[in-house]
């Protein structure tokens, strides 16, 4: 065929002289380090999930738009009007969209995560490439569809007069890291043990459901401390509650009348040390997610 | 000459589970009955491949082709003894694994040339020769997902054999094509062999392997049955015994 033109690659030096090349096993390199050195992989992985979601719709990326809007007009009008709780806690649509933006984030990426091995049996069971890739780009992706709701959420909180501040937004980053990094510690774990017993895509739902009432969203913070005391310091060990409130720190506070007071009143002490501990734990639990997962690894391509 | 693939001592294990839900185990375990059962899908194979050698792996359904070459391409790790490669590996074992049936084929040239680790800038200096060979003409821009499986299975064939392997992977691969496509990919295989890179060639087709490769590994269950030049290792496996194989299309036809 006259397409077979002559390599170009001869460039590249002798091409098929590989003596100056290591004898080494074909399976050597994994990890989440390995997963950031080939992140063009990554990016169209990545790419190709976004892209795959709203595909053939006519709307597309809109809807990312519309259905966190509409929660928060669901909240706004359930919370707020319906059960009253914004008479006594100013905007209280905004705190619940505040703990809304990390929960979502945090049960998509382990949701899509402990699906994301099976998910891609094709993939897995064929080719040689880093098996922390597939949990990483679901954290990657949800984080992606993280961004229509922070837009929304700066939107309503302008309209209510909030203004932003360093250590808010600072706490801002903080929250994100620690999800994401949960996110992908859990993910890791869950989509190897998915792919021995397929029960943990149903444990991962019910553990969801826990994260959803877990976290200070659709009741304020302030109800755990006035019932629990100093026990609700232990409330304080979930990092996702954590990130939750330094997210309400960052959003929530500012949009009402008396900024100051509704942080003495609504937010821990020392949310941004808290968050930062946070972080740090979630961080372990990284490496340990990561430790579990190369020792199941192994057997992950002939178990699918 | 310089070693290419070096197996050493390798063996595979694979459990099979019996019993998968809860209620199955209990009554298993109440009839004292074994909870799961392990099998050998390769033992002992050991073998040593030059670079730019040809080799045909063929063997019975079952005889752990497919996971040998699962072991060399990385995918899997042996349970005993190891398995050394140089350079970089590609191949067919991979030829429509990655493709997302609702992404287009030029969304998936990029992505499966990405998985078989070609480069950004590489893809996009070869993707014209890549569509060329693939012939997929105006369906460039359609879904995967609405391809026949013939285009398919020549997309990621021509992804295959653009990637800057030293290694090429085949396995039995020619299954979908047409004729002329088939031809085509004959041809090609040659031109890479030719070219000095290391083959690993899986196939049932005595004539295809014939013209292919210098030699030949048998597996039997498992172990290696044969290890030497073409024509005895075809021999060795009785699959000599239609002596007219000059006829390319009659010898690609046995590849389904």
């Amino acid at each position: 065929m006259t397409d077979v033109a002559p390599r170009s690659a001869s460039a590249e030096g002798e091409p098929y002289d590989v003596s100056h090349l290591p004898l080494v096993a074909p399976a050597a390199t994994t990890g989440l380090l390995e997963v950031f050195r080939r992140r063009y992989l990554l990016r169209l992985l990545v790419r190709r999930e976004i892209s795959a979601r709203y595909q053939a719709s006519f709307l597309g990326i809109i809807w990312s738009y519309v259905n966190p809007f509409t929660q928060f007009l669901l909240y706004y009008f359930i919370l707020g009007i319906v059960v009253g709780l914004g008479s006594r806690f100013q905007n209280f649509a905004v705190h619940v969209f505040c703990g809304l933006v990390i929960v979502s984030f945090f049960t998509e990426t382990f949701n899509a995560g402990t699906r994301s091995i099976v998910g891609n049996k094709q993939l897995v069971q064929k080719l040689a490439v880093p098996r922390e890739m597939f949990p990483v780009a679901s954290m990657l992706v949800s984080g992606y569809h993280v961004i229509p709701q922070l837009v929304i959420l700066v939107v309503v909180a302008l309209f209510y007069g909030w203004t932003p501040d360093p250590v808010g937004m600072l706490g801002l980053l903080v929250a994100l890291l620690i999800v994401g990094t949960l996110g992908t510690a859990l993910a890791l774990l869950f989509s190897a043990a998915n792919v021995f017993f397929r029960d943990f895509s149903q444990v991962v739902n019910v553990l969801t459901n826990f994260v959803r009432f877990g976290v200070p969203m659709i009741y304020p913070y302030t109800l755990v401390s006035e019932r629990f005391g100093p026990v609700a310091q232990f409330y304080l060990l979930n990092p996702i509650a954590d990130a939750v409130l330094l997210v309400q720190r960052a959003f929530w506070v500012g949009t009402t009348d008396d900024p100051a007071e509704y942080t003495r009143l609504h937010i821990p002490d020392h949310i941004l040390t808290i968050g930062l501990g946070a972080f740090v734990g979630s961080a372990v639990v990284l490496v340990i997610g990561q430790l579990v997962f190369s020792r199941l690894e192994n057997k992950i391509p002939e178990r699918l | 000459m310089t070693t290419s693939i070096v197996v050493d001592g390798v063996a595979k294990k694979f459990t099979l589970r019996y019993h998968r839900t809860l209620k199955q185990v209990t009554v298993a375990a109440v009839r004292r009955q074994e909870l799961s059962n392990s099998f050998w899908a390769l033992q002992d194979v050991s073998f040593e491949v030059q670079q730019g050698e040809s080799i045909g792996l063929m063997g019975l359904n079952g005889s752990g082709k497919s996971t040998l070459l699962k072991l060399v391409n990385g995918v899997m790790r042996p349970d005993k003894g190891s398995v050394l490669t140089r350079g970089r590996i590609a191949g067919l074992i991979a030829a429509r694994a990655g493709f997302h049936p609702q992404l287009s084929g030029r969304e998936n040239i990029y992505l499966n040339a990405a998985v078989q680790g070609m480069s950004e800038a590489e893809t996009k200096r070869k993707f014209d020769d890549i569509v060329d060979f693939a012939d997929i003409g105006k369906f460039l821009d359609s879904q995967v997902g609405h391809y026949s499986s013939g285009m398919t299975a020549r997309l990621g064939f021509s992804v295959a054999v653009h990637v800057d392997s030293d290694i090429f992977l085949a396995d039995e691969v020619l299954a979908v094509g047409d004729r002329p496509f088939k031809k085509k990919c004959m041809e090609r295989m040659q031109e890479i062999r030719d070219s000095g890179r290391t083959i690993f060639y899986v196939s049932h087709a005595p004539g295809s392997v014939r013209k292919m490769c210098d030699r030949v590994i048998v597996l039997e269950e498992g172990r290696v049955g044969f290890d030497g030049p073409t024509n005895a290792g075809i021999k060795y496996l009785k699959y000599d015994s239609k002596p007219d194989e000059d006829d390319t299309d009659d010898d690609l036809g046995a590849d389904i």
